[in-house]
């Protein structure tokens, strides 16, 4: 056990602060992940690339900086940008899905195409998998792309498509070969969102909010040249993909933001001019999560010590999704507790907490909790991947043609 | 930068599993507690020719001078196995005690006797933590008045630990006059634990203690339970996955069910991230002292919620037979239920926790 960085290492963190404390100013204020990026937030993100702070391990060809993979620096830079309050450059689902794939499995035209751009964030892209009959079964998915000399011609729905208002390009699984089982007849896709034939509709959520979209294609038509790995692959090229969100959505350092923000909450709230924190039931609760959250930053150094090492660290990778949202969603519902009827509070209300955002926050993590592998499809994988335990047998349906 | 074992602590708990495995089987647990013994002197001596009694003690005393990491791994291994055999009082918080408080002189009395298993030491530290039933000892003029309940390794002691009211820790002859020692029955029947009566009995402070190294002796024990509930839910969660394989309902191995299977999840999901926070804590409590102490509390808390949850888990997947002694599965459930309220059940250590980060008004 050895928690202490390496000579290098201390010297690339104080790179990072220096850097941090010398350009701060130029950071654009506003984040807004599903935004397009203002023009101010593009030069941001030039700037970081070229220190190597974001796209650090993209090759220069195609517009990254070019490093060597080292697990311990991106956390360096990671949590430096998060100690001064900055995001480490954009996040968005073109950066964390598609261009690991393009860089993957894409050909050198489509890298020398779409990476620069996406990654400065020029580019916006949108994710077209999930149907409306296609959710935890994405492989059933029903939107065909049929061939009509050089190009396919796209009919279906997409649901889940967030940013796709914003978006210039999606990045689409669509049903090439009709006479294939379903896992082999998918293709991956890649268009643009202004071409003829593409409706978008904002789905309103529970918080209130369009944070999605339903996309709807009528004849849309789409040069057979764009698509990613091979016709009738579009499954596994996904399942690339699907790779990197998961990896996204367990960020030790944003739950102990929260509930640092969680802590602070109960220190200065009073009920009864008594201090929420002197609650000792709620007092009680907080620890609960404390501890619970130790348990997880730990298993993420662990992860990361593995990662480094270049083994794989099993379970303990396999049950980041489900508990880090399930962690996110508690330490937003004792928030609320804490709030008591201050808690019910939304929108714009006098005596307004935190914008609101803790009940935003508990909603907005339902959807985490379901969204990107629901929590039984996750407990599925830990029992079966992490545990060897055996599959649930599989219907005869294909035997009826389906 | 690794955050991970060594591959000499994955050998040293590799050698104590492995040497468990043969001497000490559950029929080896069975027919222990079955002849009401508080111990089995066979696994003991097994313990013994491995060098755990002395394993945190300084190499100068004849010990092994391993880390408290390195003792939380074989807490593990000892958890796992259900072991009926005494270790975190006997191997690492009297040895602690004597190390942190004691002067030169008792240490070289009793440190190399404790690391060659020549004598055996019991400790009684239940009171500084909360006194149930009117129990606390009081020392005057270098004598103890007093009971101390829940005392833990307390069969067979030679010597006991004895805190007294201000938290200052004693030596005590299992011999000496007025000093009466009664086992309490638990639920679990591997350990053993007792009372302590004393009427004036003649004591011998270790002088450079007191309440602050007395806190490190609890510490350090906690962090020992939460090694020894993560061993022992390991094993429970091991044995659930291996009869929801074998076990066929409805013509189907009931491990195919989604809703036992989901079970399974639960539980490896809750103490997957618990293996980190025990190793963090161990190893905290010997390299970063200002965070030691919370970790301890963190480590011991959890693991007692996550242990209790695979507990009635496990149970619950191995369906009727899980209920049973011919499974013995009620071995580990009772280990991890005493694991949890010994040295402070969950909700008073999360209170010491709340404390040390001020959150508690004075």
């Amino acid at each position: 056990m050895d928690l202490t960085y390496s000579a290098e290492h201390q010297a690339f963190r104080k790179e990072v602060i220096d850097f941090l404390e010398a350009h701060r100013d130029e950071a654009p204020k506003s984040r807004g992940a599903a935004q397009r990026p203002s023009p101010e937030a593009v030069a941001w993100q030039t700037k970081l690339i070229r220190h190597g702070y974001a796209a650090r391990t993209i090759p220069r060809d195609y517009g990254g900086f070019g490093a060597e993979p080292d697990i311990l620096e991106s956390r360096i830079i990671s949590e430096e940008f998060t100690r001064a309050g900055m995001q480490p450059g954009l996040q968005n689902q073109g950066i964390s899905m598609l261009v690991p794939t393009l860089l993957e499995l894409g050909t050198e035209g489509q890298k020398r195409q779409w990476v620069g751009p996406t990654i400065r964030g020029e580019v916006v892209w949108c994710q077209g998998y999930s149907e409306p009959g296609s959710g935890s079964d994405l492989a059933s998915l029903q939107t065909r792309a049929i061939e009509d000399g050089d190009d396919f011609i796209i009919n279906g729905q997409k649901i889940w498509t967030s940013t796709a208002r914003e978006a210039d390009m999606i990045f689409c699984l669509a049903r090439t070969e009709s006479d294939r089982p379903a896992h082999q007849g998918i293709s991956y896709l890649i268009f643009a969102m202004d071409t003829p034939g593409i409706e978008v509709r904002p789905l309103v959520t529970m918080t209130g909010h369009a944070e999605f979209n339903e996309t709807f294609f009528t004849d849309v038509r789409v040069p057979k040249t764009q698509i990613v790995g091979e016709r009738g692959q579009g499954w596994f090229v996904a399942n690339a993909t699907l790779k990197h969100e998961r990896g996204m959505l367990g960020d030790p350092g944003q739950l102990e933001a929260r509930f640092l923000a969680l802590t602070d909450l109960m220190r200065n709230e009073t009920a009864d001019g008594a201090r929420i924190m002197d609650n000792p039931v709620l007092r009680d609760r907080l620890l609960r999560l404390q501890a619970e959250l130790a348990a997880m930053k730990f298993n993420g150094l662990r992860i990361l010590s593995a990662s480094s090492n270049g083994s794989d660290a099993g379970l303990a990778r396999l049950i980041v999704k489900l508990q880090s949202c399930e962690l996110a969603h508690q330490i937003s519902a004792l928030a609320i507790d804490a709030l008591g009827e201050l808690g019910v509070l939304y929108d714009d209300s006098p005596h307004l907490r935190s914008h609101g955002n803790w009940q935003q926050a508990y909603m907005f993590q339902l959807g985490l909790i379901i969204g990107g592998g629901t929590a039984q499809i996750q407990k599925n994988i830990i029992a079966e991947r992490g545990l060897g335990m055996p599959r649930e047998p599989k219907l005869r349906i294909a035997e009826a043609g389906v | 930068m690794d955050f991970g074992l060594s591959s000499e602590q994955r050998m040293l708990q590799e050698s104590v599993r492995r040497r468990l495995a043969n001497v000490c089987p559950l029929q080896q647990v069975r027919d222990t507690v079955g002849a009401e013994k508080p111990y089995s002197p066979r696994v003991a001596e097994a313990l013994a020719e491995l060098g755990v009694p002395g394993m945190i003690i300084p190499e100068a005393f004849g010990g092994m001078g391993l880390g408290l990491l390195d003792a939380a791994l074989v807490a593990e291994a000892l958890g796992f196995g259900v072991a009926p055999v005494h270790f975190a009082a006997a191997h690492v918080m009297a040895p602690l005690a004597i190390m942190l408080g004691g002067t030169y002189d008792q240490q070289l009395t009793w440190l190399p006797k404790l690391a060659s298993g020549e004598a055996r030491a019991a400790v009684a530290v239940t009171e500084c933590i909360a006194a149930r039933d009117g129990a606390g000892v009081v020392a005057r003029n270098g004598r103890l008045e007093g009971t101390s309940l829940f005392v833990l390794d307390a069969a067979d002691a030679d010597v006991f630990l004895v805190a007294d009211r201000s938290g200052l820790i004693h030596l005590v002859g299992a011999d000496a006059p007025g000093l009466e020692m009664i086992p309490l029955a638990t639920i679990d029947k591997t350990r053993s634990v007792g009372e302590l009566h004393l009427s004036g009995v003649t004591a011998d402070a270790l002088p450079h203690g007191g309440s602050d190294r007395t806190r490190r002796v609890i510490d350090a024990g906690r962090i020992m339970l939460a090694a020894d509930i993560l061993g022992a839910s390991t094993a429970m969660i091991e044995q659930a996955v291996i009869y929801a394989g074998q076990r066929v309902q409805f013509g189907r191995p009931i491990g195919s069910f989604q809703a036992v299977k989901h079970m399974c999840a639960e539980m490896a999901a809750a103490l997957e991230p618990c293996r980190s926070l025990v190793w963090y804590a161990a190893h905290a409590f010997d390299q970063l002292p200002d965070e030691a102490s919370l970790m301890a509390c963190h480590a011991k808390s959890h693991l007692s919620e996550v242990g209790r949850f695979v507990a009635r888990t496990s149970t619950e997947v191995h369906g009727g037979m899980g209920f049973t002694d011919l499974a013995g599965l009620h071995f580990w459930f009772k280990r991890i239920g005493a694991d949890r309220q010994l040295l402070g059940g969950p909700e008073r250590v999360r209170h010491e926790a709340a404390r040390l980060q001020g959150w508690v008004a004075a």
